[in-house]
């Protein structure tokens, strides 16, 4: 290679090239341009002009320039210049990468994959063996030295890790170096921080030849556990190196109330100058801070930025409620729930109300005090609440003892039956001292707890003995009688304890035990976090890992972790971070430990120091190409310009449009033509579509539905056409020219009327017709069905054409139909009538059935009936047969005989009338059932 | 019918296509105008109200005036001034630097010659009087709308020749001639066939018809510009150079020509394919009807 300052050439001897250049400027000026032919009767006039200058017409410089540039670009391209050639190291033999890996490196990991690529690199070319190691994840034993380009094939395995390497496995791993035959350099890529067991492995190291540290200086940022402190969260993080005063935003992630995870608050962490540490308190809502999944600092990708929250900072909710609360003025010491609340306020968040309030807070527990009987639908709300893994704490009282609540069944919400009344033992009127408590049985959730000698017990309900009971007691007295009980119910389980939750009945709320076993029983939490006496012997399996980017990912199946490794703390292969869940709790294992001190690393004098950024090579080959093929371009358009071959601006626009497409052709054709395609599909005007809908809206328009019966679709047309005109004639309503509609592909909600003569053989209309003449009967529509049969059928047994008709309506949203009775708005909205002949004079027309209640109020010619118009008419009479009429206006067909025949057509055409009435005007005609009652009030 | 004859019908169907086309646009734009006047203080054809006579058989029951038949028990038509006929001799150039048209959407100097010059016939027609084509395969002046089909007809020829002079053969004296052309051939035949027309006390106007590039000579580069027959040439190696020499030649031989019609009596103006041809049709109309 030949380099010329920051650029090197890898074919130099190309460059001789550029000699020609000042030939080609000569050899293309003496060239001028082709003439062009052009017609032109003006040439009479030009006959005689000369050229002033005879060589005028010379390529200009310019365009000379650009096609040197654009042939010395060339020549420039092909002889392969480099923009920063990479220097050589120089050194001999193997070459070691040496990689932290941890996840101080995560940042800028992808820096440090470049780097030891560009070092693998030129350990290929100058044919030394490499191998890559990163100190978080060692190999076994020595490092294998292979060719450079197999050693950077294993470079994309590598990743970080979110842990240090334990200063064990540095040692480990620099005993193995020793192994190591012959010498080899060392680069070893460095995350900066310092950390015992890095001296001894560099000794290791520069035993073996020169090692080149490759460290960049940055601040290293890491967020300690959260912990709670007096309902405060306090978050603390530490830095490297210290320097001036700086703020650092933190931010609790966790679910919102969707589900879905989101920055619930956020605070600023402020280091002072110079201090490594800095703190800051965060007050949240019990309701948010127990929704908190993790704290981050944001925009930081590194696992040390990211800090996990276990149950230790959950507060439970817990519901109170209870019994004939507000009925009488109480002491705060008579209060049922008195003792609760000064047991539970410490570590629990309480909520107090009526049930159905507590329950739709969703705690985690819910006590009633003293409550005997539950509304309905809060019982069955409580048990899908317990069922769902609440737990509910009841106490007893008078209340509960004085009901009849589980006396001959077990009520799903108490753990046992109770016997009527209760007892007492120990008091004025009863013999026996007050019972004290027995000591817990094994089994039981108590045991070990202390029982102090003067909890005394001195009334208490009773449960009756079931075959079930031995195994719900958890405690009871010295004579034996239950005085906690519990079952499971669901995923959740109900506690009784047999006595009041006040000292009524007993001293035990008085007593520190009452606390511990509400502890026991889960109520209240447990702030202080696992000690390693309770970790021991325990199994912890990962439910989430972090990854050194400080991404939370979920696991399946892995292996357990014993207690005692999770109790030693400090992340590492073996236990790396993430949520661990164990029997009851969670505990979060973060890659930065409470009491991490983080310090920069210092080097010793003999190591050589590098920074991070490498220059990267930059071939300049297909730049320049692609510039002198541009050049070219403009050059055959300027060429075309001077020549006048290029002739207004429209026609240049055309051909830099078509030079720019053949350009920019590049991006993968099908996604242009997706992109131009998706627009026009979407917003395509349908012209003929537009058009249908003009002809449709523009005028009223009686339609009937195209049944493919030629013959029938005729008639059809031409029996509306009949209509049309004695509508036109006869009222105001002056429809335009009927139309045949196809159900499967016309808009049907111009019409408001279709006439649907059904023929035997007619097809089912699809699914999408369906839904379209759904949507059109729902919305207003109206649909004449005529089976043009006169029902011949009947009596149960139905026509080819009638069969037809029940199996398109089968799809069809149409309401309970009967036959049309005598008060119908239909007889009425024009014409009264009475009949309603088409062709025949069939009486058996069906609409939509009255309502049930419908009642015909005295003195009223009609019943109140519905709103609405009837959605369908069916019948049989054939009325498009009686309605159709030739262009002349004559009458198609004959119906009847004689005058009798034009009467009945008369009343058919009558009946069309009022069928259009009656879906254009709805049912205003069914007010007159109003008209005596409006007399009435107007005093006439 | 025989191959021949099949051949020939097409041919001639071919051919006359184009007539009924020139004649209804050359109506079209004659119907733009309304009819001048030279009253010649009797009743005849014209504009003017002459005298109210009883109708006669024969009188066009468009003709009657019902306002003033209302007032009597006859029915009574409305005289209109007489005025004469001019005679005017048309001629056009059917030359080959006719056919050009630079744009496509510009016509060609012969067709709007021919539609501009057709129009100004049928106005004249129209008018009363008698039109005629100049030149040797010239139509002798006549009236009526027969003379119109075949002064289309005529029109509808195309001569040889790459620039064609007007031709003085067969006009009457003291008629109205009308010349179109692009004139940009030699001048000296039309110096001398217009001298000749205003002995024989012949008026008329001169229309020049130029296509927009002939009047813009927007050419750069090496160029070898042909006539459109082909006869003539000139190269360049820059034209660009020649538009200022080549733009002052045109605006002296418009100058020529504006000269020869100021010494002779006649009208010049030049009129140009890309603008639309009412004005022009304005212009002759009036360059026509100017009493003598």
């Amino acid at each position: 290679m030949w380099t010329l300052g920051p650029l090197g050439f890898t074919a130099p001897w190309l460059l001789l090239g550029l000699v020609v250049l000042p030939i080609l400027w000569l050899i293309l000026r003496a060239v001028p341009p082709a003439p062009i032919r052009r017609r032109f009767p003006g040439v009479a006039l030009l006959l005689g002009l000369e050229d002033r200058e005879a060589q005028a017409d010379r390529t200009p410089w310019w365009l000379m320039l650009i096609r040197i540039v654009a042939v010395g670009a060339v020549i420039l391209g092909f002889a392969g210049p480099i923009l920063n050639p990479r220097e050589d190291r120089g050194g001999s033999g193997p070459l070691l990468v040496l990689l932290d890996g941890t996840w101080a490196d995560a940042r800028d990991w992808s820096a440090r994959m470049d780097r030891a690529e560009a070092l693998l690199g030129e350990a290929t070319r100058d044919g030394r063996t490499a191998a890559v190691v990163a100190l978080t994840t060692p190999p076994e034993g020595a490092p294998v030295f292979n060719d450079g380009e197999v050693a950077a094939q294993g470079l994309p395995n590598l990743a970080p890790r979110p842990w240090l390497p334990s200063p064990e496995a540095d040692a480990d791993w620099a005993e193995a170096l020793t192994s190591v035959e012959g010498g080899f350099d060392t680069v070893w890529l460095s995350d900066g921080l310092a950390r015992e067991g890095r001296e001894a492995l560099l000794q290791a190291l520069e035993d073996k030849g020169t090692v080149t540290v490759v460290q960049a200086p940055r601040q290293v940022v890491a967020l300690k556990p959260a912990t709670f402190e007096e309902g405060r969260i306090v978050l603390s993080a530490t830095r490297t190196p210290t320097g001036p005063a700086a703020e650092v935003p933190v931010a609790a992630i966790g679910l919102d109330p969707a589900g879905a995870e989101r920055q619930l608050a956020t605070a600023t962490l402020a280091f002072e100058a110079g201090a490594a540490e800095a703190q800051v308190e965060l007050e949240l809502p019990a309701e948010l801070r127990n929704r908190v999944t993790r704290f981050e600092l944001p925009g930081v990708r590194s696992a040390a930025a990211v800090s996990l929250t276990d149950d230790a900072l959950r507060r439970r909710e817990v519901g109170l409620v209870a019994g004939g609360a507000g009925e009488r003025e109480q002491l705060d010491l008579l209060d049922p729930l008195h003792y609760l609340r000064e047991a539970l306020a410490p570590n629990a968040d309480l909520v107090e109300g009526t049930l159905s309030d507590v329950i739709l807070a969703n705690p985690d527990v819910i006590v009633l005090a003293d409550v005997a009987q539950l509304a309905e639908g809060e019982a069955e709300d409580l048990s899908e609440w317990v069922e769902g893994g609440g737990l509910l704490l009841r106490f007893a009282g008078p209340r509960l003892a004085a009901s009849d609540l589980a006396r001959t069944e077990e009520d799903p919400l108490l753990p046992v039956r109770l016997r009527a009344g209760g007892r007492s033992v120990g008091g004025a009127m009863s013999w026996g001292e007050p019972k004290a408590l027995a000591p817990f049985t094994e089994d039981s959730p108590f045991f070990g707890l202390a029982i102090p000698e003067d909890v005394t017990v001195n009334a208490q309900v009773v449960a009756q003995p079931d075959p079930t009971l031995a195994e719900r007691v958890i405690a009871q007295l010295t004579d034996g009688t239950p005085l906690v009980t519990r079952k499971a119910l669901g995923e959740g389980q109900v506690v009784l304890f047999h006595v009041t939750a006040n000292a009524e009945w007993s001293s035990l709320p008085l007593s520190g035990l009452f606390v511990s076993m509400l502890e026991r029983l889960s109520v209240s939490s447990r702030a202080a976090p696992a000690t390693a006496a309770e970790l021991e012997g325990t199994t912890w399996v990962p439910e989430s890992a972090l990854d050194a980017y400080g991404e939370l990912r979920q696991l399946d199946t892995q292996p357990g972790v014993p207690g005692e490794r999770i109790a030693e703390g400090r992340a590492g292969p073996d236990l790396p971070p993430g949520l661990y869940s164990g029997e009851d709790r969670r505990i979060a294992v973060n890659a930065v430990d409470a009491d991490m001190v983080l310090e920069p690393a210092s080097w010793p004098e003999s190591v050589i120091l590098e920074g991070l950024d490498v220059v990267r090579e930059l071939p300049l080959k297909g730049a320049l190409l692609a510039f002198a093929l541009a050049l070219l371009l403009a050059d055959v358009l300027a060429s075309l310009a001077l020549s006048g071959r290029l002739r207004g601006q429209q026609r240049v626009a055309k051909v830099a449009a078509v030079v720019l497409a053949t350009m920019l052709w590049h991006p993968a054709p099908g996604q242009a033509q997706e992109a131009a395609q998706a627009p026009s599909t979407e917003a395509a005007p349908d012209p003929e579509a537009d058009a249908f809908a003009l002809a449709a809206t523009e005028q009223v328009v009686l339609a009937h539905v195209v049944t493919g019966d030629r013959e029938v679709d005729d008639l059809a047309e031409a029996g509306l056409l009949g209509l049309s005109n004695v509508l036109w004639a006869r009222t105001a309503v002056e429809p335009a020219q009927p139309k045949g509609v196809d159900i499967e592909t016309d808009e049907l909600s111009f019409f408001p009327f279709l006439y649907w003569p059904v023929t035997a053989d007619m097809a089912i209309p699809s699914r999408q017709a369906y839904e379209k003449l759904n949507r059109y009967l729902a919305t207003g529509g109206m649909i004449l069905f005529d089976t043009r049969d006169a029902d011949m059928g009947g009596f149960g047994t139905a026509t080819p054409e009638g069969e037809r008709l029940q199996a398109i309506a089968r799809g069809l949203d149409i309401p309970p139909l009967e036959p049309i009775p005598q008060d119908h708005v239909l007889t009425r909205t024009f014409y009264l009538l009475q009949e309603f002949p088409g062709r025949y004079n069939d009486p058996e027309i069906w609409v939509e059935a009255s309502p049930p209640d419908a009642e015909q109020a005295e003195g009223m010619p009609f019943r109140d009936l519905n709103d609405g118009v009837t959605p369908v008419v069916v019948g049989g009479n054939d009325w498009a047969a009686a309605w159709a009429v030739d262009q002349t206006g004559m009458p198609l067909l004959p119906v009847g005989r004689g005058m009798a025949g034009e009467e009945q057509r008369e009343y058919a055409m009558r009946f069309g009338v009022n069928l259009v009435m009656h879906v254009l005007t709805g049912n205003y005609k069914s007010d007159q059932v109003h008209v005596p009652a409006l007399l009435e009030r107007l005093g006439q | 019918m025989t191959e021949a004859s099949a051949s020939l019908r097409a041919e001639a169907e071919g051919l006359s296509a184009p007539l009924p086309a020139l004649l209804a646009e050359a109506q079209h734009l004659a119907a733009t105008v309304v009819l001048g006047e030279h009253g010649r203080r009797r009743a005849g054809m014209g504009a003017d109200f002459w005298q109210y006579r009883a109708a006669q058989p024969g009188d066009d029951s468009r003709a009657i005036d019902w306002r003033r038949s209302g007032r009597a028990d006859t029915a009574f038509v409305q005289d209109k001034e007489w005025q004469t006929a001019q005679t005017v001799m048309v001629w056009v150039d059917r030359g080959r630097s006719m056919a050009f048209a630079s744009e496509p959407k510009h016509p060609t100097k012969a067709h709007r010659a021919r539609v501009l010059a057709l129009a100004a016939a049928i106005l004249l027609v129209r008018g009363g009087e008698r039109v005629g084509m100049g030149g040797a395969s010239g139509l002798p002046p006549r009236r009526g709308t027969t003379m119109l089909t075949r002064l289309t007809e005529a029109l509808a020829e195309d001569q040889g020749g790459e620039y064609v002079a007007p031709d003085t053969a067969g006009m009457p004296p003291r008629s109205r001639a009308l010349f179109v052309s692009d004139f940009l051939g030699d001048p000296a035949p039309v110096e001398h066939a217009v001298a000749e027309a205003a002995d024989r006390g012949i008026k008329g106007a001169l229309l020049q018809v130029l296509d927009p590039q002939e009047e813009a000579f927007p050419f750069l580069g090496r160029t070898i510009f042909e006539s459109m027959g082909g006869g003539m040439r000139h190269e360049t190696l820059k034209a660009g150079e020649l538009r200022i020499r080549y733009l002052e030649r045109l605006a002296g031989r418009k100058a020529r020509l504006r000269d020869l019609a100021r010494a002779t009596g006649w009208m010049f103006s030049t009129h140009h394919t890309s603008t639309p041809p009412a004005t022009a049709l304005l212009w002759l109309h009036a360059a026509l009807e100017r009493r003598a």
